[in-house]
């Protein structure tokens, strides 16, 4: 498809959104990224049965501890997409980066790197 | 197990406004059970606090360390050769845990991050209820095995009383009440001339009648 997406999104691989723990989101805030969000296969096609459901409710227990640490809720964002929804995958990706980019940097000084 | 709940985060950072070293210590029983003070939750904890330190321009060192049990002063006694680097110990386990630990390191301030608050069982993955609450003489034999004491809110021994609605309480509508838990069991046990016996007035010196309750077992004292 040779589609493009925002440079400054990393990718991390996880072999479901299930895997996804509410540590590993705060680590990633840790290391002073601007924003994350998981993309995990569609509602009801998890191959896995509950992964992505199971990350959907993880997801909205970190915001509440993003508010209350002061990073602020809207820097996470779960979006659900098919492996074959490239196009899909692109638009999120610059629809998450404007929205990090209205939010400004991470309040957390520190940088990686 | 004992459940308890863990404090806000607003006021944990309160209460660790003046310090910068901090041992956070969490529990491997019952509080990992509960989702409260295990490893996973002295981690997310010592992130939390990190991350709010660092936006405020605030310094904060944590380490982290999960004890097997801080009931028992042979665990407490493993952070010893490095307690005296931290300002504060923040203990994440029930309150028994966070008072021997500070029993046992008499000069260290320590913090307690969480609630306790009841002896329980798991209903459901996430879910915990509240079944005993340790009055130190049992009569779950007098009542099918369901407590009156801790799941009667008003702990009548002969119940239920007037506030019992199609078998909820009346200071919960979702609160099953008690004593129609207990008639319902003897009824299955097919046990119910138990209930037409007045259980007597409670001796409540077994409980917290006295003070704090001590129990030796003289054959296993070294």
């Amino acid at each position: 498809m040779r589609l493009s997406y925002p440079t400054n999104v990393k990718i991390v691989k996880v072999p479901c959104t299930g895997r996804v723990d509410t540590l590993l989101i705060l680590k990633a805030f840790e290391s002073g990224v601007d924003g994350v969000y998981l993309a995990g296969c569609l509602e009801g096609e998890c191959h896995f049965l509950r992964g992505n459901l199971r990350a959907k409710k993880r997801v909205q227990y970190v915001k509440i501890l993003l508010d209350e640490v002061g990073l602020g809720s809207g820097r996470l964002e779960m979006y659900n997409m098919s492996s074959a929804q490239g196009q899909r995958f692109a638009e999120v990706a610059r629809e998450m980066t404007e929205k990090i980019r209205a939010l400004g940097p991470s309040p957390i000084r520190k940088r990686v790197g | 197990m004992i459940v308890a709940n863990r404090k806000t985060l607003e006021e944990i950072l309160s209460m660790l406004k003046p310090y910068k070293k901090v041992l956070l210590l969490g529990c491997n029983e019952c509080v990992t059970v509960c989702a409260t003070g295990g490893e996973r939750e002295v981690g997310v904890l010592a992130s939390e606090l990190r991350l709010s330190r660092a936006r405020e321009d605030g310094e904060i060192e944590i380490r982290e360390q999960t004890l097997e049990r801080q009931c028992d002063h042979e665990y407490i006694d493993q952070v010893r050769p490095f307690v005296g680097e931290y300002e504060v110990i923040l203990s994440m386990a029930c309150g028994a845990g966070i008072q021997y630990v500070a029993e046992k390191y008499r000069d260290k301030v320590v913090l307690p991050a969480v609630n306790t608050t009841f002896l329980g069982v798991t209903l459901e993955q996430g879910v915990w209820s509240e079944r005993c609450q340790g009055c130190g003489e049992c009569i779950l034999h007098l009542t099918g095995g369901v407590c009156p004491i801790a799941r009667c809110a008003k702990s009548l021994l002969n119940g239920p009383c007037g506030g019992s609605f199609n078998g909820k309480c009346e200071v919960d509508k979702e609160l099953d009440c008690g004593w129609q838990l207990i008639i319902d069991r003897l009824k299955e046990l097919n046990q119910l001339e138990k209930y037409e016996e007045i259980i007597p007035i409670k001796d409540w010196t077994t409980s917290r009648d006295g003070g704090p309750r001590k129990r030796v077992r003289e054959d296993l004292r070294l």
